[in-house]
């Protein structure tokens, strides 16, 4: 499958009804988790044939993209119902397996997640006034139980502490491309409707792989 | 919920560190979802379940056809039939209701419409 029409595929699911600010929900655009899970695949051949986890799926684009690439199983873990009903209706109208799981990606312990998945694709919350830190707790959680591969989104500006983490954990950290990312402000008293926000994705990479 | 997806859950009842793995199935619905035969997948994933879990787990929902031991997954010996079997319970056997009881501390975890809620309260946490 081309970039494009996986891309164009992507334009299919549905979005958020009624978006919470506080859990930051806004759909990762098609456009971005197209280039994702195509670089993973054609890159890196993290995707085909790979179990697949998607930390904070929200509306499910990433695992269904992943599974437009033939990933073999897709584990989608959200703590929003809402959301997940809605992964859930999209996955059908697609017609692709995912298991979802209601869970807190900050209370759950990786222990059996562990060297089970290959591949983690995520659009981590980037951390509010009230959260913050919390895209470097979904980030940590995601490198503990990858075997291969973590493929995620970051704020651009938190590159350079990204790279500290990375090398601490003992993990390979590779920007892969920096994005524009259209946030939607979903805050009373914000005039503009959307906002660009800069982010890098990365490709975090265990080091016996 | 598939039982490749329960070899993953685990309880995380604050204080309960022991013996929290694997949750035990109970009042479940099982519905048979076809889905596309993938060998050389099934290879990749069976050497890192937890196999014995998964035996277990598989007998409290009637499915008896596991070996206790599993075969060696380095050989190409797998026959077909072998690895049909797997597919069936492994990718087909979809788990739509019930509950999953925690082994240690007897915690109940819901699974509806097919999909488990590990969410906890506050003061579980
Ligand atoms: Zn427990």
């Amino acid at each position: 499958m081309r970039l494009k029409d996986l891309e164009s595929k992507l334009q299919n699911v549905a979005g958020f009804d009624k978006p919470k600010i506080e859990l930051e929900q806004y759909c990762t655009t098609p456009h971005l988790a197209a280039r994702m899970l195509y670089t993973a695949h054609t890159v890196y051949d993290d995707i085909e044939s790979k179990v697949v986890a998607d930390f904070g799926c929200g509306c499910g684009i990433l695992s269904i993209a992943a599974n437009l690439l033939n990933s073999s199983y897709n584990l989608a873990l959200e703590i929003d119902d809402d959301a997940l009903q809605i992964a859930k209706e999209n996955c059908s109208e697609f017609e692709v397996d995912v298991d979802f799981t209601l869970t807190d990606l900050i209370s759950i312990p990786m222990d059996h997640l562990r060297n089970k998945v290959d591949t983690i694709v995520m659009n981590p919350p980037f951390g509010t006034k009230n959260n913050k830190g919390i895209d470097m707790i979904f980030l940590k959680k995601a490198i503990e139980a990858a075997k291969i591969s973590v493929y995620s989104l970051h704020k651009s500006t938190t590159r350079e502490h990204i790279r500290k983490k990375a090398k601490e954990w003992g993990v390979e950290c590779e920007v892969l491309a920096e994005m524009k990312f259209d946030v939607p402000m979903m805050y009373k008293g914000h005039k503009k409707k959307s906002v660009d926000i800069e982010v890098d994705f990365i490709r975090f990479a265990k080091k016996s792989y | 919920m598939r039982l490749v997806a329960h070899n993953m859950l685990q309880c995380h009842v604050k204080g309960c560190n022991s013996n929290n793995f694997p949750l035990q199935l109970s009042n479940v619905e099982i519905e048979i979802q076809e889905t596309d035969f993938n060998p050389m997948f099934l290879r990749n994933i069976l050497p890192k379940l937890e196999w014995n879990a998964l035996v277990k787990t598989a007998l409290q929902i009637n499915i008896t056809t596991l070996p206790n031991v599993l075969p060696d997954t380095s050989t190409d010996d797998l026959d077909d039939e072998f690895l049909k079997m797997l597919h069936r319970v492994l990718l087909e056997t979809h788990i739509q209701q019930g509950k999953m009881i925690c082994p240690n501390c007897n915690h109940v975890y819901a699974i509806k419409d097919g999909i488990p809620n590990m969410l906890l309260n506050e003061n579980e946490t």
